[in-house]
């Protein structure tokens, strides 16, 4: 563990920028803190933290010199491992039919600076979906192999984070080049950072640098505990994949169903949602054609449509199309949970659904037939 | 000469009566023959019997003046034919034209109606194995119905 | 994954919405090996990509043959496509019927409508290894007797005596003689033992499970029984996540599937 001064971290983005990473970070944009190539120090959010909640986002500002005092942004990493749009290739109609031009230019090399650990769980997830099955998705391998990343562990949870139920955080302990964490002192404000990597060390190496103090680590230890211990939300994840199988037609979901409005920003924001469509396009002589990959989401009405009709025509069974994906067939399908307990889809939705309360009611009604109601909690406590 | 009531008793439709019902039947029951192109009963006609098919194809139809006969359902070996002999007026809705030479069983609906009314266990068991064959035939009747090879719109 | 180009060599109408496309690899190569009950992802250049199931023999792969509904922009521009005309395929894609596997039982292909294409490669491995297998019985209905595909092959199949085919239609029309009804009522009186047999479905879902049940009654467990099932495909290769059916993408563990292992979801909606 390695000790660094703020300016230090200044040293860290010029040097990666002067090995051609384009380095992206937190940043102010339009009162919402995101995800965009920072140049220096001055571009992440100092003195900023973020009020969260269902359905609704602030930003406030104060002196603090801190610089990741807020916990997740509307933008996932994804955003640059896996742009909304892509061209997957252009072809010419030819004379012996047509040729084509898979895309060659080179995609940059990133720098990922402030990945918290329930997104650094969400890009293991993406690489398992992209990259491990019986067909890999070229592009985001050629993004993800050259990508350096340096977690911003947190200290404190965000209003709609769950992550310590999730096992996902408040803490990375590997997958990383560097690891660092704030520690929030007024009278020295400095950062705590482990190596990950060998490129890690490297660039380590190559700034001002010291050795972290026990006590440091022994206080960092600390706000690491009491993270988990103000976390506002959680999810029981013992036997939910069966949970969800098992309720699959439970009156819930025609409940949650009325609130939703099939908006789709859950999807948009979700970390881990990795659902695309392919457009195919052609100028107007015809001879030209390509083939564009867009984000999709499955909230749409035509997402499931086959010739006649959609398959999934009502809120309601889109609603759970969704959830009990993120919370049973992903396990199925990739062998983890989908949810990485980064609350994004809490704040962000616009009639403020929580999912962690929807799993919640979905585990105390277990099973139960719409027309019995459990009985009170009372003096008989369950006995009849 | 083949004896009826062995035969009777070989059908899935006689399956679980009494030994002194599944006599009773036999006595109302009759062989019969129907060649190709000949109709077994006429939409009006009084039902008086109805037919265990033990070979051939009949076709049920219904007369259209515009379009000429319909056929709306096949039966064949094993299937009953007939039902209106149990149920007032005692009528025959279709047509029942045989397509292939057929063979079958001919039950004296008359005459098991009055032993049904003697003896009402015979009756219920009669009425269930038609109850169950109408089920069937209503299900596929419905499935019809939905042109589920249409492309729908 | 770039489409490869093909040549069409064929299109004929079959029905009046149905139209069989033959196409060969137009770099003169020996064209793609595949199995049965699988599907090619095809793409009309500027117009866009579809998933169609190969309908040809998969012991003369040289030539790939896909028959289809004209019924969208793709298929419809498809229609409309010429010999030397050029059209990409990606693929083969998706699980196949277990022609392989059910050697020694007897085998009951139960197609409805445009179902029959999909089986047709299964018929056509059958019938050219058919010592390996006991009865074999073809049951097929479909809407009218216009929509019957494949009419010369059935009344070649009919004449064999390895092979049993019985036709239904839901409706009569002109001087039809043969059977009217839908098709499950085939499936009560057909040949075959329940207790060595395995049945091959292909058709609208409402057809399938009902034919399931039929099955069912005559005493076949759900393990003998397959499915080809069909959503929303745009990858064809399980990253875009429109063909989910459960946790299954059904472009890799499906389009077929064995019934039981689906039994759970088939009868709940929207799913």
């Amino acid at each position: 563990m390695y000790s660094l001064e703020e300016h230090a971290i200044g040293q860290m983005i010029s040097s990666l920028k002067r090995q051609d990473y384009t380095v992206i970070g937190p940043t102010v944009q339009h009162g919402v803190i995101v995800y965009d190539e920072i140049h220096s120090l001055k571009d992440l959010p100092a003195g900023y933290t973020d009020d969260q909640k269902p359905g609704h986002y602030r930003l406030s500002h104060s002196d603090k010199p801190f610089k990741f005092q807020f916990n997740s942004s509307p933008h996932a990493w994804k955003k640059f491992l896996r742009p909304s749009v892509t061209r997957l290739w252009h072809a010419e109609l030819g004379t012996a039919g047509f040729e084509f031009a898979e895309e060659k230019k080179e995609p940059p090399r990133f720098a990922f600076l402030g990945v918290r650990p329930c997104d650094l769980q969400a890009i293991r997830i993406l690489d398992n979906v992209l990259l491990n099955g019986n067909f890999t998705e070229e592009g985001y391998k050629a993004r993800r192999e050259k990508l350096f990343i340096i977690v911003v562990n947190c200290t404190e949870p965000g209003g709609t984070c769950f992550c310590s139920s999730m096992g996902t955080g408040p803490r990375a302990v590997k997958d990383f080049d560097l690891a660092i964490t704030e520690i929030p002192d007024i009278k020295h404000h400095r950062f705590m950072v482990e190596i990950g990597s060998e490129q890690g060390e490297t660039l380590i190496r190559g700034i001002q640098h010291g050795k972290a103090l026990p006590a440091d680590v022994e206080k960092v230890d600390k706000l690491f505990g009491s993270a988990v211990r103000k976390m506002g939300r959680s999810v029981k994840t013992g036997g939910i994949a069966e949970l969800l199988k098992k309720n699959f037609e439970h009156r819930r979901w025609e409940e949650v169903g009325n609130r939703c409005l099939s908006c789709t920003n859950c999807t948009m924001v979700c970390p881990t949602c990795f659902c695309t469509t392919i457009e195919d396009t052609t100028d107007l002589s015809g001879k030209s054609a390509e083939r564009w990959r867009k984000w999709d989401s499955c909230f749409t009405l035509d997402f499931s449509y086959i010739h006649g009709g959609s398959v999934r025509s009502s809120v309601m069974a889109r609603y759970r199309q969704w959830l009990v994906h993120k919370f049973s067939a992903w396990k199925d399908q990739f062998g983890t949970l989908g949810c990485v307990g980064c609350g994004r889809c809490i704040t962000w939705c616009p009639v403020g659904i929580d999912i962690t309360e929807e799993l919640r009611y979905l585990r105390e009604e277990d099973h139960e037939t719409p027309s019995i109601k459990k009985p009170a909690k009372g003096k008989n406590n369950g006995k009849s | 000469m083949e004896n009826l009531e062995s035969l009777l008793e070989q059908h899935p439709f006689v399956k679980g009566l009494r030994k002194e019902h599944v006599r009773l039947l036999s006595g109302c029951t009759a062989n019969a023959r129907f060649d190709e192109g000949k109709f077994i009963f006429r939409e009006n006609q009084v039902a008086e019997h109805f037919y265990i098919l033990r070979e051939g194809k009949v076709a049920l139809e219904i007369y259209a003046p515009d379009r000429g006969p319909i056929v709306i359902d096949t039966l064949g070996a094993d299937d009953i034919l007939g039902w209106s002999w149990l149920i007032p007026p005692y009528h025959w809705k279709f047509d029942a034209r045989v397509i292939e030479g057929t063979r079958a069983l001919v039950l004296d609906g008359k005459c098991l109606r009055k032993k049904c009314e003697d003896d009402h266990d015979l009756g219920y068991e009669l009425l269930k194995r038609f109850a169950s064959i109408v089920e069937q035939r209503l299900e596929a009747t419905r499935i019809q119905l939905l042109d589920i090879y249409g492309i729908t719109s | 994954m770039l489409p490869h180009p093909y040549l069409i060599q064929r299109v004929h109408q079959e029905t009046s919405d149905t139209f069989t496309l033959e196409i060969v690899p137009a770099d003169g190569s020996d064209g793609l090996t595949f199995m049965p009950g699988q599907f090619n992802m095809l793409y009309v250049f500027g117009v866009g990509e579809v998933p169609i199931s190969i309908s040809g023999d998969p012991g003369h792969p040289h030539t790939i043959v896909h028959t289809t509904r004209a019924v969208g922009t793709v298929t419809k521009a498809m229609r409309q496509m010429r010999k030397g005309d050029v059209i990409g395929i990606r693929g083969p894609f998706g699980t196949q019927w277990p022609v392989d596997k059910i050697t020694g039982s007897d085998v009951v292909i139960t197609a409805g409508g445009i179902g029959l294409a999909p089986l047709r490669p299964a018929i056509y491995q059958i019938l050219n290894h058919r010592e390996r297998y006991g009865k074999v019985v073809l049951l097929y209905g479909t809407r009218s007797p216009g929509d019957i595909l494949f009419r010369r092959e059935l009344e070649i199949w009919r004449s064999r005596f390895d092979l049993e085919v019985y036709i239904t239609v839901d409706r009569a029309v002109g001087d039809w003689k043969g059977n009217v009804g839908v098709i499950t009522t085939l499936i009560p009186r057909a040949p075959f033992d329940p207790h060595k047999a395995v049945a091959l479905i292909c058709g609208p879902e409402i057809m399938m499970r009902y034919s399931v049940k039929e099955f069912q009654k005559r005493g076949m467990s759900y393990d003998s029984m397959y499915v080809s099932m069909e959503r929303n495909m745009k990858c064809a290769i399980g990253f875009c996540g429109h063909c989910q059916y459960g946790h299954r993408f059904i472009c890799k563990d499906g389009p077929v599937f064995r019934y039981d292992v689906i039994d759970d979801l088939f009868t709940k909606r929207e799913v």
